[in-house]
């Protein structure tokens, strides 16, 4: 490959602009109310990406799953302005009359609300005014609540019918048996029934508050503008409690397989553990190590086992989903229900071996020239640099979290990969879900 | 440089005016045929570079269906030079990320990396356009995870299968007919010859266009590309028979039975794209782009608005159009009915809606706000460089000019309440209506309902 090599030189040689590249630098305050605000100024285009976390995720659901991402979903769907109530359509009114764009939604962690807006100020000025009515004074109509109860409902159905959302449900229920990240994000068909208006009251009264809240901006405004964008947002809210912390997700006792049948051509295999969280002295060399294992695409073991030298399946992959507690530890395929055994050996087989005699120095190497080289990727426009900035400002990382993020993968050792696999990640004792199987004699 | 001055919202006393400038954007053909186009986007040290050639699912016969995706998957196996997916592992090496997509009119290969190691992608690229070693040992391997990604995508998703059946009732000669991924019975009969003779046919600097968006100086990078792809040989490519769509004259509607929770409908009416427009109606695709908006452009528009929210008859429901299609597509309407309504009431309430569109004309109000969200998405697109590629890329690869984004919002804001009228009138059709309905059968067939024998479970699941 010598023409190869070629190419590589040049790069090679141009490293010195690479290292040239710094993170931008974040700039950081709370409101008086107390809700943190995290800002990178990104001047190039007219528009402004605004993300609002709140610690009110489905792991705060408690007893009745679903009313977190109920809660979320119900916000755009009425407020009290000091002219009176706004109903749904004069809320998505005012957004699309100024071109301006809302989200909201929920994972286990987080419930978030997005703003993008151009910055001019006779768009910016009521996109954020709207927003702060939905996040201060949002009104729960009665009849909203049950029509979006009910899609809820048609989305749980939507789910049934899927092997991945089923195999996902199955999996994430194995691996939090008491700890709140059991609670499926939707909701189920008795938690829908029992849960009321009143609860979602109650909810955001509890959990949308200032001291609970942070704030994410990136765009074309200068500091002394991001820090009214977060007043209008934030300064209406009560300081409110922080959330309390999670409890500490317990190790699973025994492996543990979960078979459940469906009427599909393809299995869908789901292997893990509880993880890694979010801040965790091993974060570096799981991430590192899971890169090689599973976690980077067609060229990482997982795949070159399954799907380059066996044809066994379209997506092979493993990763660390990093939470504030212990996020899951996830292996997973999909294959042609005959070829199901074989599948789940090798998957096995591929795990066992890289958790007993870890990477080699050359995987290693080629694992972190990726993560580093491509580091100016992550962060190359304002979509992907909100989402660092979210993480960084709700899991309260360091502010420099992205500037020695390159350094820190660079320095992960093989010894410290192979420490942290044996430590944290035990083969033989793995929840494995197995959904699929195909039509049954009876429907034929 | 220009810059745009657009007012919009008409009656809403607040205008949208935005002052972002046109980047820059540079066109090169190449003494052997191949077109370069470089946008400058100097926002952070990086590139990303596709290369698009004009072959896709539209391209194929009956027989070899998904042929194009096949081969886009044997592209990574290697040539003379590299073995089986090695140009993955020295992208990876390089920091990059990469990929490759097939569609109805084009097969494309990307790179994203840090902006000094463009090399490193037109190298490879400049050596799979012209040398891939197709090999038996490698198909055969490969072909099975086409299988397995058919599964996944289609075969085991109820909506998905409904969808591709509903193609092959739209459509009769028209070349979209056939799904991108291949139906599974040619799938099971392609031969390693056919895929010579796909990739010969297809694969040369003549039929490609090398997109490059990102932190780089025009002139460098075409110095770039002449020095790797220069040297490759421009192939005789041979002329697309069109095969129009012949002029539909009834109603058609299809059943597709499988296990499933949810019902679904799906409806398409064929309608011009930019690409089969008449020049004097050069309008209509942005009046049918309008349409769609106005339909399901958001929380704001009229599904969620009366259908979801309103009358509460669908769970969810949206319209879709590609003005960017090779050839006359189907303007598509779909959704799903919330509980405690049926099918029926769902494609009724559908279907009322149109008539609205056909009976009134679209207040000022409504357009205005859909030209707002237009112009202000316009600047939003531009925070995403890969988006400003695959723009350029489709627009080129269907035959269209790429300064055509450009002129998008100027082309709809020229859009007048009218037009939106009349093309609904002319196209939204009774006799020209497609309509699938999934009809789901037991997940679990001891349950099974009354109505829903397994008779027809043979036709869906495989």
């Amino acid at each position: 490959m010598p023409s190869v090599k070629h190419a590589l030189l040049f790069a090679l040689l141009a490293l010195a602009n690479v290292a040239a590249f710094a993170a931008p630098e974040i700039q950081h305050w709370t409101t008086p109310n107390g809700a943190r605000v995290y800002f990178v100024p990104a001047p190039e285009l007219p528009m402004v990406d605004v993300r609002v976390l709140f610690d009110a995720g489905s792991a705060r659901d408690d007893a009745i799953p679903g009313q977190a991402a109920l809660t979320s979903n119900l916000l755009n769907d009425g407020a009290l302005s000091n002219a009176g109530e706004l109903g749904a359509d004069e809320i998505a009114d005012r957004f699309a009359n100024i071109g301006a764009q809302f989200g909201a939604g929920v994972d286990r962690d987080t419930a978030s609300v997005s703003l993008r807006s151009l910055t001019q100020p006779a768009v910016l000025q009521p996109a954020l005014d709207t927003l702060a009515l939905l996040l201060q004074r949002p009104s729960f109509p009665a009849a909203a609540f049950e029509r979006e109860r009910d899609r809820t409902r048609v989305a749980l159905l939507a789910q049934a019918q899927s092997p991945g959302d089923i195999a996902g449900k199955a999996f994430y229920r194995a691996l939090y048996d008491t700890h709140p990240y059991n609670a499926e994000p939707t909701g189920t068909e008795a938690s829908l029934d029992l849960l009321t208006r009143a609860h979602l009251v109650a909810f955001h009264k509890r959990y949308y508050v200032a001291r609970n809240a942070v704030i994410a901006i990136v765009g074309a405004l200068s500091r002394s503008e991001a820090a009214v964008v977060a007043d209008t947002l934030i300064g209406g809210l009560p300081a409110g409690e922080p959330a309390p912390p999670l409890p500490t997700v317990e190790a699973l006792a025994a492996a543990r397989t979960i078979e459940i049948p469906h009427p599909s051509a393809q299995t869908h295999i789901l292997m893990g553990q509880p993880g890694l969280r979010r801040i965790d002295p091993d974060y570096f060399p799981l991430l590192v190590g899971n890169h090689i294992l599973g976690g980077s695409g067609l060229v990482s073991r997982l795949s070159d086992e399954i799907r380059e030298k066996r044809g066994l399946s379209y997506s092979s992959y493993s990763y660390f989903l990093p939470l504030r507690e212990a996020g899951p530890f996830t292996l997973g395929l999909q294959t042609r229900n005959e070829q199901t055994g074989q599948a789940l050996q090798v998957l096995r087989d591929t795990l066992r071996t890289f958790t007993e005699q870890g990477p080699t120095a050359r995987e290693l190497k080629a694992a972190q020239q990726n993560i580093t080289g491509g580091f100016a990727l992550r962060i190359d426009s304002n979509a992907k640099l909100i989402e660092y900035l979210a993480l960084i400002g709700f899991y309260t990382l360091p502010l420099d979290f992205l500037d020695t993020y390159s350094r820190q993968v660079g320095e992960v050792t093989l010894a410290q990969i192979k420490d942290a696999f044996k430590r944290r990640v035990n083969p033989e004792q793995m929840v494995t879900v197995v959904v699929g199987g195909g039509a049954t004699e009876s429907s034929h | 440089m220009t810059y745009k001055y657009i007012v919009a919202g008409l009656s809403l006393l607040l205008s949208v005016q935005v002052h972002a400038a046109t980047p820059s954007t540079h066109e090169y053909r190449l003494d052997n045929g191949l077109k370069l186009i470089v946008r400058e986007d100097h926002r952070a040290p990086v590139v990303v570079s596709q290369v698009w050639y004009k072959v896709g699912a539209s391209y194929e016969h009956s027989g070899i269906t998904g042929i194009s995706h096949v081969l886009e998957h044997m592209m990574f196996k290697g040539t003379r030079k590299h073995g089986p997916n090695e140009f993955s592992r020295i992208i990876a090496q390089n920091g990059g990320r990469e990929n490759a997509f097939t569609g109805r009119d084009y097969t494309a290969y990307y790179q994203q990396l840090e902006k000094s190691r463009l090399p490193v992608s037109f190298e490879m690229e400049a050596d799979r356009m012209r040398n891939l070693q197709l090999k038996q040992e490698e198909f055969a391997k490969e072909v099975r995870v086409v299988m397995e990604e058919r599964r996944l995508r289609t075969e085991d998703d109820p909506e998905s299968l409904t969808y591709e059946q509903f193609n092959g009732a739209a459509f009769y000669n028209s070349a979209y007919r056939n799904p991108v991924i291949g139906w599974m019975d040619d799938l099971e009969n392609l031969h390693i010859d056919d895929l010579k003779a796909w990739y010969k046919t297809w694969y040369a600097p003549n039929n490609a266009t090398v997109v490059v968006v990102g932190d780089v100086e025009p002139e460098q990078v075409l110095k770039l590309a002449k020095k790797y792809f220069g040297a490759l040989k421009p192939a005789s490519i041979p002329a697309l028979k069109p095969r129009n769509e012949l002029v539909q004259t009834g109603q058609r509607r299809i059943t597709v039975k499988a296990p499933a929770e949810l019902p679904y409908l799906l409806m398409g009416y064929p309608v011009p794209v930019l690409k089969s427009a008449s020049p004097d109606a050069a309008w209509e695709p942005y009046a049918l782009e309008v349409l769609s908006a106005l339909l399901s452009g958001g929380d704001s528009a009229r599904l969620a608005r009366h259908l979801v929210r309103d009358r509460q008859i669908a769970a969810s429901a949206s319209a879709g159009y590609n003005l960017t299609a090779r050839a006359s597509d189907l303007f598509l309407i779909d959704g799903t009915p919330a509980r405690g309504h049926t099918i029926e009431e769902l494609e009724q309430a559908l279907r009322g809606e149109i008539r609205q569109l056909q009976e009134t004309v679209v207040s000022e109000a409504e357009l205005s706000r859909i030209k707002t969200q237009v112009v202000a998405s316009d600047v939003y697109q531009r925070d995403s460089s890969f988006g400003q590629a695959m723009q350029i890329g489709t627009l080129e690869t269907v035959g269209l000019d790429w300064r055509l984004m450009d002129s998008y919002v100027d082309s709809i804001n020229a859009v007048t309440a009218e037009q939106v009228q009349q093309v609904a009138r002319t196209y939204l059709i009774e006799d020209r209506l497609t309509v699938a309905v999934l009809q789901p059968l037991p997940l679990d067939p001891d349950k099974q309902r009354p109505a829903a024998g397994a008779a027809g479970g043979h036709n869906a699941i495989r």
